[in-house]
C-alpha cells in the first residue's frame, strides 16, 4: 500500500497513513472578467491596464455576472460528475489585504455551482476515485509583487489586472492517500479542463494552482487528525516534492513524540523543505454574508441538460474508444490524450486507416514528433508539420517510394521546413531504387572493385558480405532497398 | 448580553480601526445595544419562513463575455498616495 511506513511509538510499532486533501483554483479562459468588462487576457499587458471602477473596487459600482464563466464552472462540475444545484448564490468573503482591493473577495460560501462529484485516478494498476466535494466560481485576486528600497525599507506594489479575472475552486475530499495520487489527481483534472477548454491549465502561470491539506493518522482510525496546509507548489513536481516531505516531517515528529498544530507551511523550492508562514496578525474571520450586489442564480434543469449535451469526449472516453477503434496498445493510447491537441493530430491522421497504419501513426507521433516538438521548444500548435504532411510521408514509405530510414531524415524536414513529402523526395532524389536492374548495376560495379572482400567471402568470412552490402548502400547513396541488395549479392558470389 | 472589551477590539480589528479606550467602551455600549435589538427580533417564530438572500426578487442577471477598454493607467493612479514602474505602492505585506 502506498504511504505506509511503519514508526514505533513507545515500544509500539504503529502503521500511519497519510491523508491528503487538494483545492485547486483554475482561471478560465473568458475573454473579459468575471464581474466587468476589462479583459481578462493580462498576461502581457503593463501594470494596472485592463483596470475599470468594478474591478478597482470603487465604491458604489455594480459588478454583473459573466455568463460564460458561470456556464464553464458547470461544465466542469458535470466533467466531475457532480450535481448541479437548482438554486446557486455569490458571497462576500472578507479579509483586509491589499491583494482584495474591495476589502472582501467575492465568491461562493454555501450554494456552491457542483457539488458532490468525483475523478478516477490509476496508481500502479490500481483505480480509485477520489470525491469532489465542490466546484466553485470566485474572483483571481491582484498581483503583489515584494520590494526593498536601498534604504532598507521593504514595501510591497499592487498591480490589479489579475483582479476580478473568473476564478474556478475546485475542492478535492481528503481521500488521496500517496503524493503519487496527489500528482496522478492533479495530471487527471488539469487534462479535463484542457480537454473542456475552459482553463490553460498552465502551472508556472500560475493558472492552475493548487493548495494541500495533508496529515498523517495510525491505519484504520477513520477521524482526520490536524491538518497542515501546504502552499506555494508551482508545478507537479513541486506538489510531490512537498507532499513527500511533509509526510516525512510529520511521521518525524509524531515519532520524536511530538504533535502536529494545524497551520500553514510553504514549500520552499530551492531547499527543498516546508517552512512555518509567518501568520497574519488577524484572525480567519471571513465573516461571509450574501452579496447584495448580485441577483442569486436559479439554474435552470434545460439549460444545465443542454451543457451537458455540449461536453467533448473526455480523456478516459477518448483513450477507450482509441484502443477500441484503432487498435492501440493502453500505452500509446494514454500518451496520446495527455493533450488534446496531440489526440486531434493522431486521429487527423490516422482517420479511414489500417489499424496497422494507426500504430505507425502513434509511433511517429510520440517518437520523432515528440522529440522535435521538446528540441524546438515549441506547442503542436504550433507546428509546421500539419496531419497531411504525416499522412503524405506515410504513403511514400507504404508505396516503397523510401525507405524507413530516408522517412525519418524527410520527416525532420517537413517539421522544420513546412514542406511536403512528396516534394522534398522529388527534389532530394530519395527515392528508393526497387528497379532490380538498377540496383544490379551497382552490385557489379562494387563487385568488380572490391575482389579481396569476394575472396573473403567465398573463404567463409561472413563479415566480407555485411561490408559488400554497405558498399553497395554507400553505391546507391542508401537509397537501395538492403533485402534486394543482399539478395542479388548472395546471387552473384554463388554464379561466380 | 455585553459585547466583551475584547470581542469590540477584534471587530475594530477586522475593520482596520484603531479605537482608544473611550471609543473602545462608546462602541461597546453601541454595538451592545443592537445585538440586543436583535435578540428581540429573534423572538419571532420564522418556522416556515425560507431565509431571506435577496432583500429584491432578481435572479440570472447575467452578462455576455464581451470586452469593452479599461480606463488608461494614469486614471486608475490618479488616487495613488504613491505609485511606481506603473503599480499602486503599498506598505509592507507578506503572506
Amino acid at each position: 500500500m502506498p504511504g505506509l511506513v511503519r514508526i514505533a511509538i513507545l515500544g509500539f510499532e504503529m502503521d500511519y497513513e497519510t491523508v491528503i486533501g487538494l483545492e485547486v483554483h483554475a482561471q478560465l479562459l473568458t475573454r473579459s472578467k468575471m464581474f466587468c468588462r476589462c479583459s481578462a487576457d493580462y498576461a502581457h499587458a503593463s501594470p494596472n491596464t485592463h483596470v475599470c471602477p468594478i474591478c478597482l473596487g470603487m465604491p458604489g459600482v455594480l459588478p454583473i455576472i459573466n455568463q460564460q464563466a458561470a456556464e464553464y464552472t458547470v461544465m466542469t462540475a458535470l466533467a466531475l460528475n457532480c450535481t448541479i444545484p437548482n438554486f446557486s448564490k455569490f458571497d462576500r468573503k472578507n479579509y483586509p489585504y491589499p491583494d482584495l482591493m474591495k476589502g472582501y473577495q467575492i465568491s461562493q460560501y454555501d450554494a456552491p455551482l457542483g457539488i458532490g462529484g468525483w475523478i478516477e485516478v490509476e496508481v500502479n494498476g490500481e483505480k480509485r476515485r477520489v470525491g469532489i466535494t465542490r466546484v466553485h466560481l470566485e474572483e483571481d485576486t491582484a498581483k503583489l509583487i515584494h520590494r526593498t528600497d536601498p534604504s532598507g525599507e521593504s514595501y510591497s506594489m499592487v498591480d490589479v489586472n489579475r483582479s476580478g479575472v473568473p476564478l474556478m475552486e475546485i475542492v478535492g475530499e481528503p481521500d488521496i492517500r500517496s503524493p503519487e495520487e496527489a500528482r496522478e489527481y492533479l495530471v487527471k483534472l488539469r487534462n479535463i479542463l484542457q480537454f473542456l477548454e475552459v482553463s490553460s491549465g498552465n502551472m508556472e502561470e500560475g493558472s492552475f494552482r493548487c493548495d494541500a491539506n495533508i496529515s498523517i493518522r495510525p491505519l484504520g482510525n477513520t477521524e482526520l487528525s490536524s491538518k497542515v496546509e501546504v502552499k506555494n507548489m508551482n508545478s507537479f513536481r513541486a506538489v510531490y516534492n512537498a507532499l513527500e516531505y511533509e509526510a516525512e516531517r510529520q511521521r518525524r515528529v509524531i515519532k520524536e513524540g511530538g504533535s502536529i498544530p494545524q497551520e500553514t507551511r510553504g514549500w520552499v523550492e530551492e531547499k527543498g523543505v516546508t517552512v512555518e508562514q509567518r501568520s497574519k496578525e488577524y484572525a480567519h474571520d471571513y465573516r461571509y454574508f450574501p452579496e447584495p450586489d448580485l441577483p442569486p442564480l436559479v439554474l435552470d434543469r434545460a439549460w444545465v441538460e443542454e451543457i451537458r449535451s455540449r461536453l467533448p469526449e473526455l480523456p478516459d472516453a477518448r483513450r477507450d474508444r482509441f484502443i477500441e477503434k484503432y487498435g492501440l496498445p493502453i500505452y500509446d493510447a494514454n500518451l496520446l490524450v495527455t493533450s488534446k491537441a496531440l489526440a486531434n493530430f493522431f486521429e487527423a491522421s490516422a482517420k479511414n486507416t489500417t489499424k496497422k497504419r494507426a500504430k505507425l501513426v502513434s509511433n511517429w507521433l510520440l517518437g520523432e514528433f515528440s522529440r522535435l516538438l521538446h528540441s524546438s521548444d515549441i506547442e503542436i500548435e504550433e507546428s509546421k508539420l500539419t496531419p497531411n504532411h504525416l499522412v503524405g510521408l506515410l504513403d511514400l514509405v507504404e508505396e516503397g517510394t523510401i525507405s524507413g530510414t530516408t522517412a525519418k531524415e524527410v520527416f525532420e524536414e517537413m517539421f522544420h521546413t513546412g514542406r511536403h513529402a512528396p516534394e522534398i523526395v522529388a527534389e532530394r532524389g530519395l527515392e528508393q531504387i526497387t528497379e532490380a536492374k538498377d540496383v544490379e548495376v551497382a552490385v557489379d560495379r562494387v563487385l568488380e572493385g572490391n575482389a579481396r572482400a569476394v575472396a573473403d567471402f567465398r573463404k567463409g568470412k561472413e563479415q566480407a558480405m555485411t561490408f559488400l552490402v554497405g558498399q553497395v548502400m554507400r553505391e546507391t547513396k542508401g537509397r537501395a532497398n538492403p533485402k534486394l541488395v543482399s539478395e542479388l549479392l548472395m546471387e552473384r558470389l554463388r554464379e561466380g | 448580553m455585553k459585547l466583551s472589551r475584547e470581542e469590540v477590539r477584534h471587530i475594530a480589528l477586522l475593520a482596520r480601526l484603531g479605537l482608544n479606550d473611550d471609543e473602545l467602551e462608546k462602541f461597546r455600549e453601541q454595538l451592545s445595544d443592537i445585538l440586543e435589538n436583535f435578540e428581540i427580533l429573534k423572538q419571532v417564530d420564522t418556522t416556515d419562513v425560507p431565509p431571506t438572500r435577496q432583500p429584491i426578487a432578481l435572479k440570472n442577471v447575467v452578462r455576455g463575455d464581451e470586452v469593452a477598454p479599461s480606463l488608461p493607467q494614469e486614471d486608475i493612479l490618479a488616487n495613488a498616495p504613491r505609485e511606481e514602474e506603473g503599480c499602486f505602492r503599498v506598505r509592507a505585506v507578506f503572506e
